[in-house]
């Protein structure tokens, strides 16, 4: 049964966060008053990268990022298949750490700036990542999404300050406006592309897919923040996460990017204060 | 699956020596008001991702290498596209001493796009063209890759 629920996610989560991203692209440009591409635009841009060469600088870059996707699955399927959160956490470090050594090994200025950016925003959001954790097993007493999941109460009601703090690094970990600094989606071109610059091709192909699947994990944490013992819990959970992506589509477009100590700051701040005093309350009561 | 490679062509452009003036049109094609968007363009400012390499202006001894260089880095299927008279000819710059001429003379340019400055609506039909030849370009790498096998493995019927 695990293993049809993993096979199921393997093979709905893309194609989900793929139309989820294409229509992020469309909002996004009748936010600047454009038409916007077809809703299927992420796939026409990834069967496109598909078929094109594949320019490798260090062959170590290739492997790098297949492992980059290949965790990215595994973590998307630890969650789904209601496993443990810190276990989730720990694999969607890995993923990471994957793609920013695979920039790092190309060498190339604009991969390296990328990478230490990634980096920085590890830094910045690994704090609240886990505090979301620790938030949820002392309001379920266990660290398993499927025990979240069947709480009386939706997580949310006892959590509203770790929620925001999540909400926060959602923007940075979606890499959206104030936060893209290490790549960013938009026509962006101080660090020519970041993290991915160095990769072409299926290798680039391979991001933009573990990106979707990235999206909908990361969705899925706000799902089991609304989440309670109830069929209910379902469409709240669904207009929960529609209205927080909205609302970081309307945050990426309206503020300019920020440098990155900033980053770090306000999602230390974000961390220690919303998120450790409603850690501190809920310990008390 | 075949014409995927047309509803996706990422730009990037380089404006070599000129006034400057068909870059800018270049960059109003991005623009809402003529919006390539639509039709899946990003301009993505780098050469690995590209697959249309949009030039204006024409080629001097400092910026051939450069060009080459930003040409040399683009993954395969890729088109180029000399837009406005000065990428076809050198335009009136073609006199001076530091100017080679045309983009042809150390790319080969598979469209030219005329005007001075060129139209954004010209530069759009341009870059709908390097479209419809990329796709062409792709079936003859995936040819040439083939072939190539069937030398190496002798399968060739």
């Amino acid at each position: 049964m695990i293993f049809l629920y993993i096979l199921l996610y393997i093979i709905i989560a893309p194609l989900a966060g793929g139309i989820i991203v294409g229509i992020d692209r469309k909002i996004s440009a009748r936010m600047q008053g454009r038409y916007g591409p077809p809703l299927l635009q992420p796939f026409y841009d990834v069967i496109k990268l598909f078929n094109k060469e594949v320019l490798v600088v260090n062959k170590a870059q290739n492997f790098f990022v297949m492992f980059f996707f290949i965790f990215m699955i595994i973590t998307g399927a630890l969650f789904f298949t209601g496993g443990d959160v810190l276990l989730v956490i720990f694999a969607f470090t890995l993923a990471s750490i994957f793609l920013v050594t695979g920039a790092y090994s190309t060498n190339s200025p604009y991969s390296s700036v990328g990478a230490e950016r990634e980096l920085l925003q590890m830094m910045a959001y690994e704090p609240m990542v886990l505090l979301t954790a620790v938030g949820f097993y002392m309001v379920s007493g266990s660290f398993n999404v499927r025990d979240i999941m069947a709480a009386p109460v939706p997580a949310v009601v006892y959590l509203p300050g770790i929620f925001l703090g999540y909400v926060f690094i959602l923007t940075i970990k979606l890499r959206k406006s104030p936060f893209d600094l290490s790549t960013s989606h938009h026509g962006h071109q101080e660090i020519v592309k970041g993290i991915t610059t160095e990769f072409t091709g299926a290798t680039l192909a391979l991001v933009e897919m573990a990106h979707w699947y990235e999206c909908i994990l990361l969705l899925g944490f706000i799902f089991i923040f609304f989440s309670w013992d109830s069929l209910i819990s379902i469409p709240v959970g669904i207009l929960a996460c529609i209205t927080i992506y909205f609302l970081e589509i309307l945050i990426d477009n309206v503020f300019a990017r920020v440098k990155w100590e900033l980053v770090l700051k306000t999602s230390w701040i974000m961390g220690a204060t919303f998120a450790f005093i409603n850690i501190i309350i809920i310990s008390i009561i | 699956m075949s014409d995927y490679m047309k509803k996706s062509p990422w730009i990037m452009h380089y404006d070599g020596s000129s006034c400057n003036g068909c870059d800018i049109e270049v960059l109003a094609c991005l623009t809402p008001l003529y919006d390539v968007g639509r039709f899946g363009v990003i301009n993505t400012g780098n050469p690995k991702h590209a697959d249309i390499f949009l030039v204006t202006g024409s080629v001097n001894e400092q910026n051939s290498s450069v060009i080459l260089q930003l040409y040399d880095q683009m993954p395969s299927p890729k088109v180029v596209v000399a837009i406005g008279i000065c990428a076809t000819s050198g335009g009136i710059f073609a006199e001076c001493y530091n100017v080679k001429g045309g983009i042809n003379k150390v790319l080969p340019v598979d469209i030219y796009v005329s005007g001075c400055a060129a139209r954004p609506e010209a530069i759009i039909d341009g870059v709908i063209q390097a479209v419809e030849l990329l796709e062409k370009k792709r079936l003859e790498m995936k040819e040439y890759k083939k072939r190539k096998a069937d030398d190496i493995y002798g399968t060739a019927k």
